[in-house]
């Protein structure tokens, strides 16, 4: 099961200037947490959620980073280029990592994550996971949200697009499950989006 | 890609004043109201969305707009994309203590899946039980129009995980029953597919057929994730929900689960009982609901394995067939756990699955869970597990350690199987050279795992030549970077760093002697013989500024204290000893890369006491070696420190009977002789500067020494003063700096003053076991410095009484 989704930004080099964002981020479900219902424990609680996500991201920029340095890959790669954004994703950096018990999750977790475009996709995962199921959903879910959302286009942007983010994690990813989707299955899905959407 | 425009966006969200947000819910709550949505609406609720999420601070709705939010989810006539938007905000503000959301008037499965996510999100484990009920109670309802249950099955899992009491036993039991039958009996034939002809045309029903497999040729058997067809019925989508759902529902809801202890466990063991004796799968259903699951599962996990033989005609569905067999393996596990008479047929259709994969370079990652079932299942497989685990710890990370997502699940394998292991522990522990090729190759997202793995791999027979392995990891690095080179051809995307040509490391690999360090360095298991790799250094020279083995290098401390701290545990004398004597060697002997020996010096400087502390009498015992070491050329203080510091502490008759004043005598000479080429010398080029710690460590020893054999104190009293005057003056001195020269100064007037009273110098130096167990001077108020301070000061004081 997914606990978490997150998309952020994600700088080719540590010189760029700028911060790691998050552009969304969405929890399936919270963590088992004891059971105190005051009101300043709500808040804390949303707070620590997102610190959880933006420490994920962060971790999953640097893995980003050190990996591409490693293969030696310039920069530009991160650059949209207006060819094939299919074959951009079976070559885009990946990776997996694992998350400790406490830190910064209360079980220990398990990170698959995926580098487009100076986007950053990871799925926070249980730790005794599937992970080819998850590394394929998850490049499913990029290739989704990059046509669906044209973000190949330069002016394109995620941020007021939820709407669209949401409709396509209730089809592939519904409440964090991780489904078993052949092809066909795909694009029957994906008919069914395209028609549900007014635009 | 992130635009300026993006981040100020973003910012704009941020910092949103009240009134503004405010304003924004009005116009919200004016839009939702009206009767007909307009695309204003969503507009509206997107930048609604941002500005919540944007910040990590709490954002305040007010009531009417939360109220109104949740009613236009829990409309039934709201369109979906603004049902979306209305939970995402309402999840966003989660847990929020005004929500009055309920899902019990929601008929529209979609709708109450949304609901659902938002009910989930409050953390509240008795929300989570009665949605759980609810939506069971749904399901339990014939519903055969409308979208279907398959929006439900996720809420079931999702909510089993997340409160495993949530669901009463017959429950349990009732929905196990449906998923069994949604697994097997699932239609074969595609979906009807209604074909709009024009106003006057009928509307035929054109039967498209069965379903057919991923390599095109009609379905042989029941329904499964890899059957495809043009379009799907909902019982099809149900087999995809309920396979996907299945591990984690037979883990919360087999014995050993969460759920309430069964009164029906004895009826399910006899059920058991009754299928080992028939070996064929059961008729009918007189099993219990948890056993007729588990035949179900069987027999699809089953399918599954011959499904994933075809041929697929696209890539995705081969990369789906990959992830069904792991998933199929993983559910074999869990059944077999939960009801060992599975394990009989799951042997005989797991072997010949084990001899296809091992020849396929494409499924390697689906050898992994293969080989934690027979690590599971060890006992009764017995003949297989060994050939599984020599071919998986033999061949594979040789191979594959360049795929970062293998060389994870491999790791994260090892380190879950530990326990496990039993006496198969040893093929672990001697293929370290080969699992270091994935920490090698990868270093920053393995280091903390292999730090966890460590203490388990390293025994008191590999500990040497894992030291030196991992002292080489840099230089692994490097040649598994020209061993692809070598093999490979040119690819677009080749794993090695492009960045870094190496044109003569490939010619120079011909040379025999080279090829055979070469091999050695790529060596499988560990070879029990330990070799200096120093021409092999040279050659891969120009590879070490490459970054993976820059960042190799920096990953190499943390292991080597991760490795020590799990030697001490057990090393005896003898092999702290060895350890000790490599540590020196290796010091000057490493591969060359950029701040690389920096690192492992500061880490070597630290260990080196500590083998001694573990084992005192080795510095008697490599008297010859460390005289040696400080009489030749060396590059570091650190090292040099530690191992001074080490002789001062050590070398003495109480720590080691053998230990002759000879030796004393000798090592005096020799320790004398480098303070004096250190303080005498120019810095240059070949010699930096030298710290100070050198220069007052090497003081305070030979005051120690001086004070173990007593006839050397003239000497080493000539030697404090001559110090003491060149400390004055800095500028000319071999102390850098004006600090580092009164450190010197003063450590020399301090040593000068004990040595005025040779019985307390004696007392001080070499504190005898009684007094130096429970070692006072750990704590900072006895340490040595302080001593020698106070000494220092109540002797002046004496002297200043005293006429003369």
């Amino acid at each position: 099961m997914v606990h978490a989704f997150l998309i952020h930004t994600l700088r080719a080099t540590k010189a760029e200037e700028g911060l790691c964002r998050v552009l969304y981020s969405c929890f399936f479900g919270t963590e088992n947490s004891p059971n105190d219902a005051q009101p300043h424990g709500a808040e804390r609680d949303r707070l620590l959620r997102k610190e959880q996500i933006l420490a994920v991201a962060r971790q999953v920029e640097s893995m980003c980073q050190l990996q591409l340095q490693a293969c030696g890959r310039p920069a530009v790669d991160l650059q949209p280029q207006s060819s094939d954004d299919l074959v951009h994703l079976r070559e885009s950096p990946c990776g997996a990592f694992r998350l400790t018990a406490g830190d910064p999750f209360q079980e220990p977790r398990t990170v698959v994550w995926l580098g487009v475009l100076s986007l950053g996709f990871a799925l926070v995962l249980n730790a005794h996971e599937n992970l080819l199921l998850a590394e394929g959903t998850l490049r499913l879910l990029a290739r989704l949200l990059l046509e669906h959302l044209r973000l190949l286009v330069p002016t394109a942007s995620l941020l007021l697009r939820a709407d669209y983010i949401e409709g396509i994690l209730t089809r592939f990813l519904p409440h964090g499950q991780l489904l078993f989707l052949n092809d066909q299955f795909v694009q029957g899905l994906e008919k069914e989006f395209s028609a549900a959407w007014p635009r | 890609m992130f635009t300026t425009g993006e981040e100020s966006l973003l910012r704009q969200a941020r910092e949103l004043r009240d009134e503004e947000l405010g304003r924004l819910c009005a116009r919200v709550c004016a839009l939702l109201q009206e009767e007909d949505w307009g695309p204003d609406a969503p507009d509206a609720l997107r930048r609604l969305f941002l500005i919540v999420s944007a910040t990590k601070y709490n954002r305040r709705l007010e009531r009417p707009c939360m109220a109104l939010l949740q009613t236009t989810l829990c409309s039934p006539t709201c369109p979906e994309q603004l049902q979306l938007l209305c939970a995402a905000v309402l999840r966003e503000m989660s847990p929020c203590d005004s929500l009055s959301l309920s899902c019990d008037h929601i008929q529209n499965t979609r709708q109450l899946g949304l609901v659902a996510s938002v009910l989930l999100a409050q953390g509240d484990q008795q929300q989570v039980r009665s949605l759980g009920q609810r939506v069971l109670k749904v399901l339990e309802s014939r519903q055969p129009e409308g979208p279907s249950l398959r929006h439900l099955l996720p809420v079931v899992s999702k909510v089993t995980s997340l409160a495993p009491d949530a669901l009463r036993e017959e429950q349990t039991r009732a929905l196990s029953k449906r998923l069994g039958d949604w697994l097997r009996y699932a239609s074969v034939q595609q979906a009807v597919a209604h074909s709009s002809g024009g106003f006057f045309s009928t509307p035929r029903a054109r039967q498209l057929g069965p379903v057919t497999e991923v390599d095109g040729a009609v379905a042989t058997d029941f329904f499964t994730v890899l059957s495809t067809g043009q379009r799907f019925t909902e019982d099809q989508w149900l087999n995809v929900q309920a396979f996907s759902m299945l591990r984690a529902w037979l883990l919360d809801s087999g014995p050993g689960g969460s759920s309430a202890p069964d009164a029906d466990d004895k009826s399910e063991l006899e059920g058991s009982t009754l299928s080992v004796l028939s070996a064929t799968s059961t008729a009918g259903h007189l099993l219990p609901p948890q056993q007729w699951l588990r035949e179900k599962a069987f027999e699809y996990c089953q399918r599954l394995l011959e499904q994933s033989n075809r041929r697929a005609l696209k890539k995705a569905d081969s990369d789906l067939q990959k992830a069904c067999l792991v998933e199929a393996v993983l559910v074999l596990d869990v059944l077999c756990q939960q009801d060992p008479s599975f394990l009989y047929r799951t042997l005989s259709c797991l072997k010949p699955l084990h001899m296809r994969l091992r020849g396929d370079p494409a499924w390697v990652r689906a050898l992994l869970p293969v080989a934690q079932f027979f690590l599971h299942h060890g006992e009764a497989a017995a003949v297989d597990a060994e050939a599984v685990y020599q071919h998986l710890f033999t061949r594979i990370p040789a191979e594959h350690f360049h795929s970062p997502m293998l060389a994870f699940e491999f790791v994260q394998f090892c380190r879950d199987s530990l326990p496990l292991f039993g006496r198969n522990l040893g093929v672990l522990r001697t293929s370290f050279p080969n699992l270091f090729k994935f920490l090698a190759w990868n270093s920053p997202p393995l280091t903390s795992d292999f730090v966890v793995l460590l203490p388990s791999l390293v025994d008191a027979g590999t500990a040497v030549e894992m030291l030196h392995l991992l002292l080489d990891l840099p230089c692994l690095t490097a040649a598994l970077d020209l061993q692809l080179r070598s093999l490979q051809a040119a690819s677009e995307r080749p794993p090695w760093d492009v960045s870094i040509r190496a044109p003569g490391c490939l010619e120079a690999l011909r040379d025999s002697q080279v090829q055979g360090l070469f091999q050695h360095l790529l060596r499988a298991h560990a070879s029990g013989t330990v070799e200096r790799l120093t021409p092999l250094y040279r050659l891969l020279q120009p590879l070490a500024g490459c970054a993976r083995v820059v960042q190799c290098a920096e990953a190499v401390p943390t292991l080597l204290r991760a490795f020590f701290s799990a030697v001490t545990q057990f090393a005896d004398g003898a092999l702290a000893s060895q350890l000790s004597l490599l540590l020196l060697e290796r010091s000057d002997s490493l591969y060359q890369v950029p701040g690389y020996e920096a690192g492992v010096h500061r880490v070597l400087s630290s260990q080196f006491p500590a083998l001694c502390e573990l084992h005192p009498p080795l510095v008697v015992e490599q008297a010859k070696e460390l005289l040696e070491f400080v009489g030749g050329p060396r590059s570091g203080g650190h090292v040099l420190t530690a191992v001074v510091w080490a002789i001062g502490e050590y070398l003495s008759v109480s720590w080691d009977r053998r230990c002759t004043v000879e030796q004393i005598n000798n090592f005096f000479e020799a320790l004398e002789a480098l303070l004096f080429e250190v303080t005498q010398s120019r810095p240059s080029a070949a010699l930096p500067r030298c710290p100070p710690q050198v220069v007052t460590v090497l003081m305070t020893t030979l005051t120690k020494l001086a004070s173990r054999s007593q006839d050397l104190i003239p000497r080493v009293s000539l030697l404090l003063s001559k110090m003491r005057t060149l400390a004055q003056s800095p500028a000319a001195g071999p102390v850098p700096g004006e600090e580092g020269a009164r450190a010197a100064h003063t450590r020399a007037t301090e040593l000068l003053n004990l040595l005025k009273m040779p019985s307390v110098a004696q007392f001080v130096f070499t504190p005898s076991v009684e007094v130096s167990e429970p070692r006072y001077h750990r704590d900072t108020n006895t340490a040595l410095p302080l001593v020698l301070r106070t000494v220092s000061r109540l002797v002046e004081r004496e002297a200043g009484l005293l006429p003369g």
